[in-house]
């Protein structure tokens, strides 16, 4: 019985998979499909709960989701069925498309096509650059935190790695010093709320 | 050994890949030009393809500099290594989301990892730009074509939410067309 779902799990992913393009939150309408309206594996109000937990770990959405569905199914080896599923076929259509490219790349055609295409890269990733953009500056620590590390990794050459270790830190020294400020801010209130009621008495 | 290396780099990587995988193109790029398994332009093409391909930008490239690296054998040892760190991370946080997602500590790191995340994006994007040709200090026509189809390109994605494979096929085309 548990073979027969590691099974189920693995195939269900297996065909979600090749349809993930551009990242993991395609594959939202895809899983309420086949696993909350098909299998009635999990309930629509928990497929928050799954994006939730797939977009705060580290790793691509689409792979953390299959993990977390497979886990609540059927433990650790349903986890690995189902990444085992979503990678598969992903992982051999870039092979596929990777050895065509090293292939065929020194042909002028193709030369010429990937000419073109290198100019679209760079607009595919200012255009993801946008997007996150939009959830992630916020307000003005978070958008002096990013223009200051744009720079840094622009004219100073700081490693990309460290820029992420120096990100968390930041993130848990601005909100530390926030609330320092807003504690002082109350304390002056109270204060001068007593001061207040002293003087009218 | 650089099956070894492959997987050692990939299985750090995939522990700090937070918010997808678009900011992990300069992290992956820098340590593939230091180790001098790539340049960056061959490191672009490598993107472009992975682009193409279904699943994520991070693991797709993974496999790919594992493939070019080490042929069959890389291509698999890097896109699991890539991937191991996310199972591993989901269980521990399946576990106990409800207590992670209350603590102000959590809430604090992600407030201070997202606009890193949003530089490192925008850095890879200026940095592809400059090794590709796109902004460079003499004026050539070539370049002209090259930013029209950036701007393009990106106005598509933008305001048309045009797919991605639609944008790098037609790119690819128009690209045959002029500079072979």
């Amino acid at each position: 019985m548990k073979w027969k779902l590691l099974f189920e799990l693995f195939v269900v992913f297996f065909k979600i998979g090749p349809i993930s393009f551009g990242g993991g939150y395609a594959m939202i309408p895809l899983i309420e499909r086949e696993i909350i309206d098909k299998k009635k594996w999990i309930r629509s109000e928990e497929v928050s709960e799954v994006f939730a937990i797939a977009g705060t770990a580290p790793g691509a959405i689409a792979v953390n989701a299959a993990i977390f569905i497979g886990y609540r199914l059927a433990g650790f080896l349903g986890a690995l069925a189902a990444m085992i599923g979503v990678l598969l076929p992903t992982t051999a259509i870039v092979m596929l498309l990777g050895s065509l490219y090293f292939l065929f790349k020194d042909n002028a055609l193709v030369e010429g096509a990937f000419l073109g295409i290198r100019a679209a890269v760079v607009g595919l990733i200012t255009y993801a650059g946008i997007k996150v953009a939009r959830t992630s500056i916020i307000d003005k620590p978070t958008f002096i935190l990013f223009f200051l590390i744009l720079l840094s990794l622009l004219f100073l050459h700081l490693n990309p790695i460290l820029a992420i270790f120096i990100g968390a830190l930041a993130g848990i020294l601005t909100m530390t010093a926030k609330k320092k400020i807003q504690q002082k801010r109350e304390e002056k209130t109270h204060f001068q709320n007593k001061q207040i009621r002293e003087i009218s008495k | 050994m650089i099956l070894i290396n492959l997987s050692l780099l990939f299985l750090f990587i995939g522990v700090i890949s937070f918010g997808g995988g678009f900011a992990m193109i300069p992290v992956i790029e820098a340590e593939v030009t230091k180790r001098g398994w790539l340049t960056t332009s061959e490191y672009t093409d490598i993107i472009a393809v992975a682009g193409m391909a279904p699943g994520s930008i991070a693991s797709n490239s993974a496999t790919l500099v594992g493939y070019h690296v080490a042929g069959v054998p890389g291509a698999i040892v890097s896109s699991i290594a890539i991937t191991f760190p996310s199972l591993i991370l989901i269980l521990l946080i399946a576990v106990s989301f409800n207590k992670i997602n209350q603590s102000p500590l959590f809430h604090s790191i992600f407030y201070g990892l997202r606009p890193i995340v949003t530089g490192l994006i925008l850095f890879a994007a200026i940095k592809f730009a400059i090794s590709n040709g796109l902004i460079a200090s003499t004026f050539s026509w070539q370049m002209v074509i090259l930013l029209s189809i950036f701007a393009l390109s990106l106005f598509v994605l933008l305001y048309y939410k045009a797919h991605p494979v639609l944008v790098i096929l037609a790119s690819g085309i128009v690209g045959a067309v002029i500079f072979s």
